[in-house]
Order: C-alpha cells, then structure tokens, then sequence
C-alpha cells in the first residue's frame, strides 16, 4: 500500500520504514494500524477458542487443567473484546469517517498517534500474564468478585493496568471521533446527511466516553481491595459482591452496543450499494441507533437476572430489556425494506452483510427471550448465551467488520478482492459457524452450564459438532489473511468508484485512496 | 473409540434434522429446556414455549421477506431499483407492532416471576451454602448438616476408566426433600459466587458471600433430579454438581432420623483412640473428596496454578502444629486454601491430616487423634 501511496504525494516529509508508522499522524496509516492489530488479536483470541473447543470436543479432561481452561476462556473473551472487536472497528472509523464526511484528516491526529500505540503495550500486558507464576485470570472475562480479588491470582494486578490502558485508549478513540465529526465535515454535510457509518460511530462515541471510565473505577477498587486492605467488594469487610456486577454491568451492557452499533452503520453502507437503492428511513436508522443507546444505560441489571434482585427491580429491567427489541426491530425492517424491489448484486461484501442480517436477527431473538427474567432463571449461565453472544458479536459484530474489509479494502489497496475467495471465505464462514454455534442453543436449553472444562454424557454430541465447526471456522479465517495479502499485494486495478451503487465521498478520491485527501473541502449539496 | 463417538454425533446432528423437519417429540435428543417437576417450572417452560414460538414465527416473517426478495429483486433478473426510501406511516405501523407483541409476553412473565418469587409461608427451610467445590446443607428445622460433593471416581474424569452414565452428576450425599411441602431455600456462600441450579425445578439462585437468597419449590412426585453450579467459581466450577432427591413424607421422616443416628455415631467416634490404618482409609477417603482436587491425587499439587504440592511440603513433613493450623485455619497467604475446621469434624480431620503425612511417600510415623484436632481448635 505504502509503494502505491508514494508516489501521489512525494512533497511529503514522513519518516520511512518503522519510524513511519510508530510517528504517524495520518488517519489512514492509523486506520491501517488498527486494523492489523486487531487482526493479529482475533488470531490469538481465536487460537484460545481452538484450546477451548477442543478440550470441549469430547466429555473428561483431555488436554488442559481445568484452571488454564478458565484462563483461555477469560482471555479469549478479553481478547476478542477489547483487542479485536473494538480496535477493528475503531480502525475502519479511523480509515472512513474523514474520507465520508470530507475531511483531511481526524481532528486530533497526535492524540489519535498516542489511542492507537497504548494498545500493543496493553495487550502484550495483558497477554504475558499467562506466563506468571500462578497463571493468568481465571476469573472469566465479567471478572466478577470475590472470585477475581481476594481469590485470583498475582497476576490480575497486571490485568487491571491492561484494561487501565485499554480504557484510556477507547477514551482517546472516542473524543477524537467526536470532535472530527462536530468540527471537520465539509460545508454542505450536515449532521442528517452524514454516513450513517458516521452517525453510529458518533453515538457509539459518547457510548465509550460515559461508560469506559465506569470500567476504570471498577478495576480501581478491584486494584484497592486486592493491595491496599479496602473492602468495596468483601462482604467480610462491610462491602459487597453484587456491587462489582451493578458496576461492571453499567459498563457492559453499554459495551456491548459499543461493538455492534458500528457494525449496523457498515451495513447500512453496503446494503443499498449492493441494491442500488437509497436507504430506507434513514432519519429513523438514526433515531433508533439514540434509542438503543439510551436504552443500553438503563437495562444493564438484566444480566443479574439471578443475584437475588428484589421482584420490582427484576420487573423494571425486564420491560425495560424488551424495549430495545423495538429500535433493534424497526433497523432489521429498514434493511428488508431497502432490498425490497432493489436491483441487488452478491458481491462478497453484500453476502456478508446479508447473512449479518439473518444471523444477528436470530442473536437478537434469544437476546428478547432472555430479556424475560423468569425464563432467564432457566437460560442464564449456559450455554444458551453463549450461544446468543456469539451470533450477535461473531455473526454480528465480526462479519460486519469482515463485511467493512471485503468492501472498503479496493479503496484502501487500489485493487479489487478476487471474488472467487471471497466468495469461498463467506460459503465456508457462514456455514461452519453456525455448525460451531447453532447446536451451543440446545446444549443450553438442555442444561450445559458455560465456562466448564467437562460436561456429562447427554452433552457430549453437540460438543463435538460444535467443536468440529469451531475449526472449520478458525481456519476460514486464517484464509481470510491470506486473502487481504494477496489484495495487497496485486489483483485487478480498482476504479474510484469501486461498486457501481455506491454513494458517498469516500467513493470520489481515487483508489488507492492518496495519502491526503480533502485538503481542500469538498462541496456537499 | 473416536470414531464411535464422531459417527453418534453425525447421526445425531441428522437425527435433530429429521426431528425438527417432522415436528416429532425430542425426547430422546437433548434440544430443548426441561419442562420440570413443579407448577413453577411448567409455568417457566410454558413461557418459554411461548416466547419461543413468537420469535420463531416473527424471524421466520421477516426472513421469508428477505429471501423472497433475494431471489426476486436482482440485477441479474433484470430488476429496476424502486425509488421509495422513506414512509413514516410504515415506521409507525413497525414500531408498534413489535411494542405490542412485548406487551403481550411481558404479561404472563410478569404473573410467572411473582410466583416464581413468592417464598412467603415455607413449610421448612433449608440453608444451601457453596463452598470451592461442594455444597453444604443445614436444614434449619431439623438439626442436620452435611456436606454434598462429586462422586465421580478420578480416573473416569481422568479417562482412564469407562465413564459411568451419570459422569458428572453424581454426589455422595444428596439433598432430601419431601415432597408437597412448600420449601424455602436460603442460598449464601463461604468463598466465592456460586449458583445452586437444579433444571427440574425451573430457576437457579446465585450463592453470593455476605447475601442470604431465597427461593423456593414444591414437588409433587418422588424422584431424583440433577444439576449443576451455574456460576464460575474458580478451578473445580464444572465438577461441583447437585443431587436432589424428592420423597414421600415417610420415606423423608425415615432418612432424617438415620441422619441424626449418623451425627450421634460420629460424635461417639471422636471420643475413640483411632488406629493407624483406620485413620489411614479413612483419610484416603476424606482426602479425595476434599483435598485432592487442587493437591491432586499423587499430592503433587499444581505449582503452576498456584496450589502447592503436600508430597514432601514443609507443611506435611514439619511439626504436626503447624499443619493442624493450616487445615483448621486455612492458608494466611494463600486463600484457596480454605479453613477446614468449619466443614470437617474432627474424626475427619485427625484421618485427613494422618493421611497426609504419610501418604505420597511423606512417611512421617505421625498419627493425629480426633483429641488432638479437638485441642487445636
């Protein structure tokens, strides 16, 4: 890409080789960046989900102990969390949201230098601490307490100072985003004309900078309670448990939109490209991306379904839980309406963006049934929500930001993605993944709690189907490397406009997209 | 072995397909929530059928939609794009449909949470405190107290021998209620979260140290049901399951005074002089319930994890004080190390604190007696 790059913009003065990336202050590198690192971290979360399915892929215990199984699945959900979903999708805003809105750059290009280079220090943080004495967390990755404080290992102390670092990041991320949305849009675009890419990035920014620091605190009195004699979380001490959950859970409930509402404006992008039709209801998308927002602050005890809440606060959360079904609903149906009498075309990223439709459609549908508390006494803690995790932030979030590469990478390398391997990535994605996590709803259902190392003998079946598309899965991905390198590297010259439908500024730069872009605004009418 | 076991998964991912195609019973595959033993869990599986259904008939709409405009409404069929973008009458129209169907469900599930919530007027209660990896049970009315652990051997675990049909799901003593009482549950915790989930009676309740919650149940059939801790809690979370067995009043009036016949001969073993292999069998025994799964069996323990080996420890080998403190009082560094002197008696600890002192080669000589435990307490 850099080769390409050159030689549109040889008047600029950038450090060369390793100093060129680690000095950088162009959204584009930046974006670039990003997107590697999360790449590099979904392969490392996915190897641990490799460990995790295969100890699971026959009933005893095969290949790990039970505590390292406990450290791979609080590490794979970290991971995958903090280093591949929400890293991914800061990249794709870092690379879309000036080339959308018109601007040169991000409005803050140092600090976006300073997000971007905390995050390989906090993962490596993060990921050392398999190596210390007495292991890794353990503690799932909602660490809840007593079992993550007076219980954990040494090595959760420097587990806080990751997510510190990660929190810190995000924060950066999100200021950034918001003052190039308020300040760097080109004269013409106003706010109910932006992208909604930009709209969802823009909600999902106020989203980081209201809830991260929430995470902050609860890993500060986790820090206090475990060194400095505090008792926030210690019952023996006057403090309380389920105080960590109503903390953790502000922050992670809020969190979890924080990863999917990205993923709704990416396809809000791709889907009327590929039918050639505008939108529909686009003021609605926006309206209901707010609501969903809001509602995510005030839902968030669902998760305590369980912990003994008193009957009116379970009522509460229940019908304020079922709520978000109707602005999830209201998206789902504006999508359906925008194929509808389209002229659509199935390149590879319309697929993926299709079968997110479907797949996240069914992880909001268990999401509604567990919404129901006196059926989630049934379903909390089994295998049913991880069944339901899965399709709304792997079917979901992760094909949305597969769906972003397949669509955006000819912008971002000048070269179009072989269709034939995009096309094999998607049959054997889509397929395999719902073998890996389709059956995980019965294991549920039929009483297999989450996070165990083994199971009894009437689990055994779906395990190992499961197990079977969890590899299939984990290498259609390590095909999907090997795909974005050989775009990279060559392929058939992309135009500037990329897809015949597509709407949009980012479409009118040439591909590549030069190393500057918009330095003089451009008019939007 | 592998290939048996591949080809009963392939059958049975085909036999589901059959099943779900011909809409016949699942009984036999394991696919859908338990429907239950009480009025409470059949008002949970009820909703749950019916929520069920809903989101199934609805995501079918919507994708019937989708597909048929999938296959319809392409270039390749020479499909012209429609212009139309935007309708308000229809946002409206699908904004309340879907908030009228959740009216619908919020309904029963708010009459099926007030009764799954009511623990008011119990005929007996009883106390279910969770421990790193076991249950205790007090019931509160009767005077009886007894720890319940798993009862699966560790070489089934191990795969080192044959797994038995109830792998996992077998304790040595199981709860015992009676039956068409309404019993009160009050759920608490001495360490971590834990949370006591039997499926058949259609809720689980978290273990929280420092809450006291409740729930409750009736049964109306004898029988035995099984389950499992729900919440991650540490090493041994999957290996801590839940016997509960329902009987007759009678049958119930019977076990609760063998129980108490048991409490009486123990009490009566504490005051006995034990001998060497006595307490040696015995401790083997207490040891594997209690001891073996961060210690392991050959009392290597697992360093790595942060649970020291006894083969040879200070600990085990040093003055017989200073181990009667550790397993009385618990470890002061290390809080895995629970305080035993609040679960075992001191039969069981004078056999478990014997047994570790000359077992993995550790060949003290010692014996530690009931008295001495008792003196150290």
């Amino acid at each position: 890409m850099s080769t390409a790059t050159t030689h549109d913009d040889h008047h600029d003065h950038r450090p060369s080789g390793i100093m060129r990336w680690i000095t950088t202050t162009n959204h584009k590198d930046i974006g670039t960046l990003y997107l590697w690192f999360s790449f590099t971290m979904l392969l490392i979360g996915g190897a641990m989900a490799m460990v995790i399915r295969a100890e699971l892929f026959q009933p005893g215990l095969q290949i790990v102990d039970p505590q390292f199984f406990n450290t791979m699945t609080t590490m794979h959900g970290l991971i995958m969390v903090f280093g591949a979903i929400m890293p991914g999708m800061v990249g794709l805003a870092n690379w879309q949201i000036p080339l959308m809105i018109g601007a040169p750059d991000m409005a803050l290009p140092r600090m976006n230098n300073w997000s971007f280079w905390i995050l390989p220090f906090a993962g490596t943080m993060l990921i050392s601490t398999l190596f210390m004495e007495g292991g890794g967390p353990a503690f799932g990755w909602t660490f809840y307490a007593p079992l993550s404080t007076t219980f954990a290992p040494a090595s959760t102390d420097f587990f806080i100072f990751a997510v510190h670092m990660l929190g810190f990041s995000s924060i950066m991320g999100a200021i950034n985003i918001i003052a190039t949305v308020l300040n760097m849009r080109a004269p013409g675009m106003t706010l109910m004309r932006m992208p909604l890419f930009v709209w969802t990035w823009f909600i999902t920014a106020f989203l980081l900078i209201a809830v991260m620091p929430v995470l902050a605190g609860a890993v500060t009195m986790m820090l206090t309670d475990r060194n400095f004699g505090t008792s926030f979380f210690d019952a023996a001490g006057g403090g309380d448990p389920v105080l960590f959950q109503h903390v953790f859970w502000f922050f992670g409930h809020p969190e979890v939109y924080i990863m999917i509402l990205p993923a709704f404006g990416v396809i809000s992008e791709i889907i009327p490209t590929f039918a050639r039709k505008k939108l529909f209801g686009y003021s609605s998308m926006v309206y209901a991306t707010a609501s969903i927002a809001f509602l995510s602050f005030i839902v968030y005890a669902h998760h305590m379904f369980t912990t003994g809440m008193p009957v009116a606060g379970e009522l509460y959360f229940m019908y304020a839980t079922v709520m978000i079904a109707v602005p999830t609903a209201v998206k789902v149906f504006n999508w359906t309406a925008t194929m509808w009498r389209g002229s659509m075309t199935f390149e590879t990223p319309m697929l993926w963006a299709i079968a997110f439709v479907f797949l996240f459609s069914i992880g909001g549908f268990t999401g509604l049934m567990m919404g129901i508390a006196p059926a989630d006494m049934q379903y909390h803690d089994t295998y049913f929500i991880v069944a339901h995790f899965h399709y709304v932030l792997v079917t979901g979030a992760l094909f949305a930001i597969i769906a972003a590469a397949y669509y955006w990478l000819p912008k971002w390398t000048g070269h179009m993605v072989d269709e034939r391997l995009g096309k094999i990535h998607f049959w054997w994605s889509v397929i395999s993944v719902n073998v890996l996590f389709f059956p995980q709803h019965f294991l549920g259902l039929a009483g297999m709690p989450r996070r165990i190392p083994d199971y009894s003998l009437q689990f055994a079946d779906w395990n190992m189907i499961s197990s079977l598309g969890g590899f299939a899965f984990g290498l259609a991905q390590v095909f999907f490397v090997f795909i974005v390198i050989k775009t990279i590297r060559g392929g058939e010259k992309a135009s500037g406009q990329v897809w015949e439908g597509a709407h949009g500024l980012e479409w009118t730069v040439p591909s590549p997209a030069p190393y500057h872009t918009f330095e003089t605004a451009p008019e939007v009418k | 072995m592998f290939a048996i076991s591949l080809r009963r998964a392939l059958c049975s991912l085909w036999g589901a397909a059959i099943l779900l195609g011909a809409g016949n019973s699942f009984a036999d595959y394991p696919l859908n929530l338990t429907p239950g033993a009480t009025d409470t869990s059949h008002k949970v599986y009820d909703l749950h059928m019916m929520i069920f259904i809903i989101c199934v008939v609805v995501c079918l709409g919507v994708f019937a939609v989708l597909i048929y405009s999938i296959f319809t409404h392409r270039k390749s069929k020479g499909a012209v794009p429609a212009s139309f973008h935007e309708s308000t009458t229809v946002e409206i129209i699908w904004t309340t449909i879907p908030f009228l169907i959740l009216v619908g469900m919020a309904v029963p599930a708010t009459t099926t949470l007030l009764a799954l919530e009511d623990t008011r007027d119990p005929d007996m209660s009883i106390q279910i405190t969770g421990y790193q990896w076991k249950w205790k049970y007090d019931y509160l009315d009767e005077d009886i107290s007894f720890f319940s652990a798993l009862a699966t051997p560790r070489d089934q675990i191990e795969g080192k021998a044959e797994k038995g049909e109830n792998y996992l799901l077998e304790v040595d003593n199981p709860i015992v209620v009676p039956i068409n009482k309404k019993i009160r549950f009050l759920v608490t915790s001495n360490d971590v979260i834990h949370s006591w989930w039997v499926p058949a009676l259609g809720w689980k309740q978290d273990a929280i140290p420092g809450f006291i919650n409740d729930a409750w149940t009736e049964l109306k059939e004898p029988g035995l049901y099984r389950g499992k801790c729900a919440e991650l809690c540490g090493k041994d979370h999957g290996f801590m399951p839940v016997v509960l067995i329902a009987k007759t009043e009678e049958d119930y009036r019977a076990w609760v005074n063998e129980q108490k016949g048991a409490a009486a001969a123990d009490a009566a073993a504490a005051d006995k002089t034990w001998g060497m292999d006595d307490l040696m069998a015995r401790g083997e025994s207490v040891y594997q319930t209690n001891c073996q799964a961060c210690h392991q069996p050959t009392g290597d323990g697992l360093p790595a994890a942060g649970f020291p080996a006894l083969k040879g420890s200070p600990v085990a080998t040093g003055p017989v004080a200073g181990h009667l403190d550790i397993v009385l009082h618990g470890g002061k560094k290390n809080p895995a190390m629970a305080a035993f002197g609040k679960q075992l008696n001191d039969v069981d600890l004078a056999a478990v604190i014997t047994y570790e002192r000359n077992a993995f080669g550790n060949d003290t000589g010692d014996v530690v007696q009931p008295s001495d435990v008792a003196a150290a307490r």
